[in-house]
């Protein structure tokens, strides 16, 4: 625990907050596009450090969504989307500062429970799978997948495509065992050196989704002010802990356990509590009029699930979200490798980091809070200079990591790839997740399969693998089976 | 939407077809005593690929996906503006890192971006496209020590000056 509170360390989880923050505010930028943007300039900093710092953007990015949603009626991120259904009707009504309050309020709570509840967990988790063998870590690598296509709400012939997409290009360069070279596209040599999931990142949420929202926003990205005044906030944080405190429990507890599920994450986290807050409600007619239970359900759920995203990473190595994905993919290149192992050959790193998820949050409220009319006037900064800041960041920070001219042209064929599959709705996080784990899925299947001499039913067979394996198995055929019902229920009728 | 959710899935689909056909360089069975071969795992997630393309392709068509049922355009006027202006300009700015070097493409890039696209005055738009390359340089070649491309050798003497500073 003494590493998080480094002076180095210290002064990154801070500069990582507030970096977090206003990435989060920025409409169009979310803590997946911070992360993997600025991922490649932490080679300057020791490996536990920089994952100190990334995950400190992480979470200042779930404070600052809030921002704009409620300031502009704009998410800052999806994971804010369902901050915008009552935290701008509060501040149309001339309640900007309660609103915010509120928010920065419940983000503390629900980040505070849910670094308990990972502290208790994560030991505990890791500890069983110390046991896992290669049919085991596919199975779950499985369930990862499948959560995607039966939770993920997507059109499932395009999930399983952007699945099998990632997982093949993590197959580009040489085989592992034979050591032959593999999938050397159109005979270019730069593929022999395979493709870094930083290469899809990058072009995915540095390039292509800031065309996408160039393109939505028409490039006219327009920002208001809010009224704001120091001395206002305490009285309404005494206001906001007396009336949100319903929103703030149910999103602090349901935002962990969905943001542990793989495929769900911050957003469905944030939407569900939203729903459930407003469900227990005496007065449910009053959500979507700016009811404080409205701000504090998803703003407590969306810091929660971020940190319930990063059980699984480190315990198991399954990243439970996009940004997560790409934290694990960092770790990889920084030779720590997420995983039951993890916490015994990494003891130190592995507390670190916890201990820096409490100062962040800590961080992250103190600097909200100070700094929240500097934030609502740094959205005023023209879309026009951050978009071109951010496509020039992404190429030069991709040159910095790879340093290759070959993956800086495949960065921007995949951005504008991106682009073009993200306008026909083609999930691309599930890509993302499948080029991090496929380097792990690959091996963990073929060697279970020469385990049992290429019978497949060693998947079902041990008792660990045989579970998990059946779930997944459920969760991929789930929406088929719910197609099949509607059709013979419309044929009936 | 409809005639670009079929041509973006046939595409896919062959696409998915070229990986397949890859990937069967090196063996897709199962081979006694060492397991599945080399070419199996992208032959067979590019089959499936494949058939996921074909069904896009087919919901597509009866008009059953998001897409396909919007009478809205894959991408209208503005869209198709926008991609040439911002895109290619992106296209552009990596073609010039070899000729010009990484710095010399930002300032490009950015004064192009500001001055043209965002239509600020020339004040801003200079100081912001002279002084990003110059602040990357120092943490990229100084901070990190991470030589980036100085692009042709006409380039040298402004990088001598540079460096001059930096050592």
């Amino acid at each position: 625990m003494l590493v998080s509170i480094q002076p180095l360390n210290l002064m990154l989880i801070f500069v990582g907050v507030a970096v977090g923050l206003f990435i989060g505010a920025m409409p169009g930028l979310g803590s997946v596009n911070g992360v993997a943007i600025l991922l490649p300039i932490t080679f300057l900093v020791p490996a536990g450090s920089a994952i100190i710092f990334l995950a400190a953007i992480y979470y200042g990015a779930m404070y600052g969504g809030a921002i704009s949603s409620i300031t502009l009626g704009i998410p800052g991120a999806s994971t804010a989307v369902a901050t915008t259904f009552d935290g701008r009707p509060l501040a149309l009504q001339g309640r900007a500062s309660l609103a915010l309050v509120t928010a920065a309020l419940a983000s503390f709570v629900g980040g505070t429970v849910a670094n308990v509840l990972f502290t208790l967990f994560a030991p505990v988790l890791a500890t069983v799978a110390l046991s896992f063998g290669p049919p085991e870590i596919f199975a779950l690598m499985l369930l990862a997948f499948a959560t995607f296509v039966g939770l993920g709400g997507d059109d499932i012939p395009k999930t399983i495509f952007s699945i099998c997409f990632g997982l093949v290009l993590a197959s580009v360069g040489f085989d592992q065992i034979s050591g032959e070279p593999r999938l050397v596209l159109f005979e270019m040599d730069g593929f022999l050196q395979g493709i870094g999931f930083l290469v899809l990142a990058i072009g995915v949420y540095g390039i292509g989704e800031m065309l996408w929202t160039i393109e939505q926003t028409r490039g006219e990205v327009t920002t208001t002010n809010a009224n704001l005044t120091v001395k206002g906030m305490f009285s309404d944080l005494r206001e906001a802990s007396q009336r949100a405190w319903k929103g703030t429990v149910i999103g602090s507890f349901l935002g962990f356990f969905v943001g542990v599920l793989p495929a769900a994450g911050a957003t469905p986290g944030s939407l569900m509590s939203y729903g459930v807050a407003k469900m227990v409600s005496r007065r449910p007619e009053t959500f979507g009029k700016g009811n404080p239970d409205g701000i504090s359900a998803p703003e407590s759920a969306n810091n929660s699930a971020s940190t319930g995203a990063m059980l699984p990473m480190l315990t198991l190595g399954i990243p439970g979200s996009p940004t997560t994905a790409i934290l694990l993919g960092g770790m990889v290149i920084w030779g720590l490798t997420p995983g039951p192992r993890l916490f015994i050959n990494e003891t130190e790193f592995v507390w670190g980091l916890i201990g820096s998820f409490y100062i962040s949050n800590v961080a992250a409220l103190l600097i909200n809070l100070a700094f929240i009319p500097l934030f609502v006037w740094m959205l005023r900064m023209p879309f026009t200079i951050l978009a071109p800041m951010i496509f020039v960041l992404s190429i030069a920070g991709g040159y910095a990591a790879t340093r290759n001219m070959h993956d800086i042209w495949m960065m921007v064929v995949f951005g504008l790839g991106a682009f073009f599959l993200r306008k026909l709705d083609y999930p691309l996080a599930p890509a993302v997740l499948a080029i991090v784990l496929g380097p792990i899925a690959e091996p963990t299947l073929r060697q279970s399969l020469l385990l049992s001499s290429g019978d497949p039913s060693i998947f079902f067979t041990r008792p660990i693998a045989g579970p998990i394996t059946v779930i997944a198995l459920i969760l991929i055929f789930l929406p088929a089976l719910q197609f099949v019902r509607r059709r013979r229920r419309k044929a009936m009728a | 939407m409809k005639t670009g959710e079929i041509v973006t899935a046939g595409l896919l689909a062959l696409f998915s077809a070229y990986l397949m056909w890859k990937s069967a360089e090196l063996p897709v069975g199962y081979i006694r005593g060492e397991g599945p071969g080399g070419g199996a795992w992208p032959f067979w997630l590019s089959a499936i690929m494949l058939i996921c393309a074909c069904m896009v392709a087919v919901n597509g068509w009866r008009g059953r996906t998001t897409p396909s049922g919007s009478t809205e355009p894959l991408l209208d006027s503005h869209g198709w503006k926008m991609l040439v202006m911002v895109g290619g300009a992106i296209v552009v700015f990596v073609g010039l890192i070899s000729i010009i070097s990484m710095y010399g493409a930002i300032a490009v890039f950015l004064l192009y971006y500001t001055l043209y696209l965002g239509r600020h005055g020339w004040g801003l738009s200079l100081s912001i496209s002279l002084l990003t390359p110059i602040l990357f340089f120092f943490f990229f070649e100084g901070a990190m020590q991470i030589t980036m491309p100085k692009g042709m050798s006409f380039t040298d003497p402004v990088f001598d000056i540079l460096y001059d500073i930096i050592y």
